[in-house]
């Protein structure tokens, strides 16, 4: 009697927990190897650009704030800087400098949860993540003293940022950034030389430059590849020209690689924070700007470097208060385009190392 | 810094490979005609003054007369990037040459506008809906769609 084997069909998500969200993938096993995926998305789609085209320009940043709600203070920063491009607003010193320190606390921010539930996903499981969420809590909690949110901050505006901050942010920002470095290097300790981590990762999941720079890859995915693209130092927005910091690389574009790409891309965050505290200058925290805003006609395309990657808002004006078109390049949907080539042969535990390793956040897939 | 290149600019050079392709250029963007797209693309990304080979985005607008999809390009070694359109006039079927055989990372982005706008781009390996289901009727982002 002989055995008949055959192709498996398997439905992984989309109520997953290592999915991270509601991502769905078809999945074709022979035993326990990947032989193809599908990916299927849009279970959170909202239509978040149509609803955008009805919205005036401040009437979007809530909408921004529920694309990566694991970053909301970047999607802010992504599209007010964009609708300062486009109608020529000014914005103060003091609240350049805030954006920036917010900016890099929420990629610090985001970085420890994506780190810490990609641990969590190779095995590890819920150590290292509680060690990230007791970090990532006490930068909310200074988000907390600015804007009175923890998750969907809504704080800046297009010509500055809500409200000043408060006289005890600067100390507990401080004291947060004294604190940091010596919480990196416990994580390093734990976690850089693990055997578990090590065997996971090393070598799991390649992304070749070529394919990462073909599929339009970006942010830690793009430079753990060896690609040195950041867009901080390619194209400077806001004040990162007066900063300095290294763009860290990896080398294989292996699982192991995004992780240590990650947790250096933290060093340096708190390295600009640190330099931005010392210039931190007094004065105006808004520009005056007309409550609705009517950008001349024309189109920008504004891109940022967020904790993804890169984020950037197309947005086309007619002179109305509202976007004609708003489009937003959702970095985690653009970021999946080389899965499957990353996935297929591995097994499916790998699987779901190498899909933690890309760091998606399905609010800005499905948008 | 991130050049911006001219379009009126990069216009000249692509005039000079394929004469009839430039359907206009201003500053800030070169429009090709959508027959000669792949052609230009292709040309774009292999010319060594150019080497655009990243695609930071695209997407598409509707202008009721005719939709514009436009591409954000820039090459990650010269650090310079162009923002180049093509429109199509047909609103019953509009079709563009598909650009996943130069940047594989058109796939999901092709798929998305296809998705929301109607458009159909031809050679796309996988052409279908993204984000909606299979059987929705109509195509949100376009301006007519209640």
């Amino acid at each position: 009697m002989t055995i008949k084997t055959e192709p498996f069909v398997i439905n992984f998500g989309p109520a997953h927990p290592s999915t991270h969200g509601v991502f769905r993938m078809r999945v074709v096993l022979d035993g326990e190897v990947v032989l193809d995926l599908e990916p299927v998305y849009g279970y959170l789609h909202r239509g978040i650009e149509k609803l955008a085209e009805q919205r005036t320009y401040t009437g979007i940043i809530p909408l921004t704030d529920r694309l990566d709600y694991l970053a909301a203070m970047s999607n802010n920063l992504a599209h007010c800087i964009a609708v300062e491009k486009l109608a020529g607003i000014k914005v103060p010193e003091r609240a350049e400098y805030l954006r920036v320190i917010l900016a890099e606390l929420q990629r610090l921010c985001s970085h420890l949860i994506a780190v810490g539930a990609f641990l969590n996903d190779s095995g590890a499981f819920m150590t290292p993540i509680l060690y990230m969420l007791r970090e990532r809590e006490k930068i909310l909690d200074l988000f907390e003293m600015l804007s009175g949110q923890r998750l969907t901050y809504n704080d800046m505006r297009p010509g500055g940022v809500s409200q000043d901050a408060p006289e005890e942010f600067l100390p507990a920002l401080h004291k947060f950034v004294d604190q940091m470095p010596r919480y990196l290097d416990e994580y390093d300790q734990l976690l850089a030389k693990n055997e578990i981590l090590l065997a996971r990762s090393k070598g799991v999941g390649i992304l070749s430059k070529e394919l990462a720079i073909n599929s339009s890859a970006s942010g830690p995915v793009l430079r753990a590849s060896g690609v040195k693209w950041d867009i901080r130092k390619a194209e400077p927005y806001s004040i990162y020209d007066r900063f300095e910091f290294e763009i860290p690389t990896g080398t294989a574009g292996d699982c192991y690689d995004r992780y240590l790409v990650r947790m250096l891309e933290m060093r340096q965050s708190v390295r600009i924070i640190e330099q931005a505290m010392k210039q931190f200058p007094s004065g105006e925290y808004r520009s005056r700007v007309p409550k609705l805003i009517r950008p001349p006609v024309g189109e920008v395309y504004s891109r940022i470097e967020a904790p993804k990657g890169e984020l950037a808002f197309y947005i086309v004006s007619d002179s109305s208060i509202a976007p004609y078109r708003y489009h937003i390049r959702g970095t985690s949907l653009i970021n999946l385009t080389a899965l499957r080539d990353m996935i297929v042969g591995w097994k499916v535990a790998d699987l779901i190392v190498i899909f933690g390793s890309i760091d998606i956040c399905m609010g800005e897939v499905d948008r | 810094m991130t050049v911006s290149l001219s379009g009126t600019e990069v216009a000249k050079q692509i005039a000079s490979q394929f004469p009839e392709a430039i359907a206009e250029s201003s500053n800030q963007a070169v429009v090709v005609k959508t027959e000669y797209l792949l052609k230009v693309a292709e040309f774009l990304k292999n010319s060594p003054d150019f080497d655009f080979n990243y695609l930071n985005d695209m997407t598409a607008a509707d202008y009721y007369d005719y939709f514009e999809v436009v591409f954000q390009l820039s090459s990650l070694n010269l650090n310079h990037k162009l923002m180049l359109k093509t429109r199509c006039y047909e609103r019953l079927k509009p079709a563009v040459p598909s650009v996943c055989c130069l940047w594989r990372g058109a796939e999901l982005m092709e798929r998305e506008i296809y998705d929301l706008m109607g458009i159909t781009f031809t050679g796309h390996p996988n052409l279908k809906r993204i984000v909606l289901w299979e059987g929705f009727q109509g195509h949100p982002l376009r301006k007519d769609y209640l």
